[in-house]
């Protein structure tokens, strides 16, 4: 009994370039506790040359990275069966594998590929799930991510948020202003990297749209700052805000309409707004002499959380967009800043200064209480995975910049750097699920 | 670009008062200016004689208009005694050559979030501004943007380098 998908095509961005190496993944710490799963190779029953991704070895890779499993290496399988009819679950057994999944990929017709799948439990023989999904060739890695996904959803009961995409700003070249700044959109195990803008002067604070299909960030293309919105798809992009002074950390609504951003309400006083997209007409939120910065929506979309030193240092402040009072959010240690909200609104993620050392920070929205999650010295700009896993940061490492990820209590943690020297990442934003 | 113009007055109360500099208000008074054609860029002789030029003073490296940086302590953003002098020949300067236009760029270390770097270094670009302001250059002289921690000239992660990183360049637009 197969369960068939939509065709996935090749998910085609509007890239300046693809140039880039792809980043490379080190599970920095793992738990002891990760399930041994076996994901054996794929059987190629498609006349002509085996294409370059190897499908087994993506999902394994992705389900490894969520530190709930360990894919085992496929040189110390005993078998390598691709129907159901030839396991033999003893063989299985004896690795101690708990789950396993086959699959082979077929010919669909027009060049489409049908790519079938099975996951079984070993002990019990059971299988889980079989499923069939229709792709392009350039669809393939893609349908890998979709697949791990639902392999991850089948046995933690939580969504995969393998099939997503992360944004970050590349920055290369020498100190002071030869540098030059990409923004780039790159699935969520940093393949397929892709430029959508490029810049000799800065590229900050990206934010992803709800749908996953526009970016916003700060340009200082002009030598001012200013705010863009871009299709990563068409590349069409529109400035939305380019005023007298700050031009600063936009943020989407989660109802994609109006985008929150930092703007000076006199020379030298940062202030929240919230812009409608569509008339670009401007709300003023917060009336402060002090800096509000970095603002982020509640997951309903009523509030909105910032940054503010008006009690002398920068704190996390909540703001009902319905009126009220800010409340101040954050009390423990003289600076918390860049407040990021799980998806399901219960965690916020946030900056913590600890001895002059910047770390990562969770906290408890119902407890109050915080959980520091990283021990780097310059760790900022926290995104959640959209399944609330995991949190993608920028760390430093060898005096480069690199991405690191770690799960929300802080168990797994891992790195993504860019194998050339001189190349820093900035700045990740992990985006939304997508309907495909 | 429409600059406010502020009250020297409310300038002098509230310039060294870091932390609370935002509380000045924008006054109708406004500070005296002179309607100054704009200046034309320096025509390129086609006289073959070589061409005599006088060192200005932004480039003489015996004037203290030379230097065009100020440095400023950790997560803040008021000026330091030191560069009192520095900033006031800078004012002079402006007042004497009125056509001559500045940017002030503000940034800051790497040791904060980018978004609050972005309004701390503008916090420091509108203290050197106020402070030039305060000695009576014409508003419509200067502009100021923030790059924050972007654009460091120091790469390392350390004081040595967060030192020189936190700073206020003032950038002369039309030499």
């Amino acid at each position: 009994m197969w369960r068939r998908f939509l065709l996935i095509v090749g998910l085609a961005l509007f890239p300046l370039s693809a140039s880039h190496a792809v980043l490379e993944i080190q599970i920095t710490k793992g738990v002891s506790t990760a399930v041994p799963v076996a994901i054996v190779p794929f059987a190629w029953q498609v006349q002509g040359p085996v294409p370059n991704t190897d499908v087994a070895a993506v999902i394994g890779a992705d389900l490894t990275r969520s530190g709930r499993f360990k894919a085992i290496p496929v040189k110390s399988m005993l078998e390598k069966p691709s129907e159901a009819s030839a396991i033999n679950f003893t063989n299985w057994r004896i690795l101690a594998v708990n789950d396993l999944v086959i699959g082979r990929i077929k010919p669909a017709g027009n060049g489409n590929y049908q790519v079938e799948f099975q996951l079984f439990n070993v002990y019990t023989g059971q299988q889980l799930l079989g499923l069939s999904v229709l792709t392009t060739p350039q669809g393939l890695r893609w349908t890998a991510h979709k697949i791990s996904d639902l392999i991850y959803q089948k046995l933690t009961g939580q969504r995969g948020a393998f099939a997503t995409r992360i944004a970050y700003v590349e920055v290369s070249g020498k100190a002071g202003k030869d540098s030059h700044y990409a923004l780039v959109v790159a699935d969520s195990d940093g393949a397929n990297p892709q430029t959508i803008f490029d810049s000799n002067e800065p590229i900050m604070s990206p934010a992803w749209s709800p749908d996953g299909k526009y970016l916003t960030y700060v340009s200082f293309e002009n030598q001012r700052p200013a705010i863009y919105w871009q299709n990563i798809y068409t590349g069409r992009r529109e400035l939305l805000s380019e005023r007298p002074g700050l031009n600063s950390a936009p943020a989407f609504s989660p109802d994609g309409r109006s985008i929150a951003l930092v703007l000076s309400s006199s020379p030298g006083n940062p202030d929240i707004y919230v812009m409608n997209l569509s008339t670009h007409a401007l709300r003023r939120i917060t009336h402060s002499d002090a800096i509000d910065t970095e603002p982020v929506w509640s997951p309903d979309g009523h509030s909105l959380y910032f940054t503010s030193d008006r009690g002398g240092s920068p704190q996390i402040y909540k703001l009902s967009l319905n009126g009220g009072k800010p409340q101040r959010i954050t009390f423990d240690g003289s600076y918390n800043a860049q407040a990021r909200i799980s998806p399901d609104g219960q965690i916020l993620a946030m900056v913590h200064r600890e001895s002059g050392q910047l770390h990562i920070a969770v906290m408890n929205l119902s407890t109050g209480s915080l959980l520091t999650l990283t021990n780097g010295d310059l760790d900022k700009s926290p995104s959640f995975a959209p399944n609330g896993s995991m949190i993608i940061y920028e760390a430093t490492y060898h005096n480069q910049g690199v991405l690191e990820e770690v799960s929300v209590d802080g168990q797994v943690h891992e790195r993504l750097s860019e194998s050339q020297s001189g190349v820093s990442l900035h700045a990740p934003v992990w985006g939304p699920f997508l309907s495909q | 670009m429409k600059v406010l113009r502020y009250g020297l007055m409310a300038l002098a109360v509230t310039l060294f008062a870091a932390g609370c500099a935002k509380t000045v208000k924008p006054v109708t008074a406004p500070v005296a200016t002179t309607a100054v054609p704009a200046s034309t860029a320096p025509a390129t002789s086609t006289v073959a004689a070589p061409v005599q030029t006088q060192l200005s003073p932004l480039d003489d490296p015996n004037n203290i208009l030379y230097k065009k940086v100020v440095y400023f302590d950790f997560d803040k953003s008021n000026i330091k005694p030191e560069f009192l002098d520095l900033l006031t020949a800078h004012a002079k300067y402006l007042i004497a050559n009125p056509n001559q236009k500045i940017r002030i760029e503000g940034y800051t270390d790497e040791r904060g979030t980018w978004e609050y770097n972005i309004a701390l270094g503008d916090r420091r670009a509108q203290s050197v501004r106020r402070f030039l302001l305060f000695q009576g250059v014409n508003p419509d002289q200067i502009s100021t943007v923030s790059y924050g921690e972007a654009h460091a000239v120091c790469n390392e992660h350390n004081e040595g380098c967060w030192s020189q990183n936190r700073r206020a360049v003032l950038v002369y637009l039309n030499q």
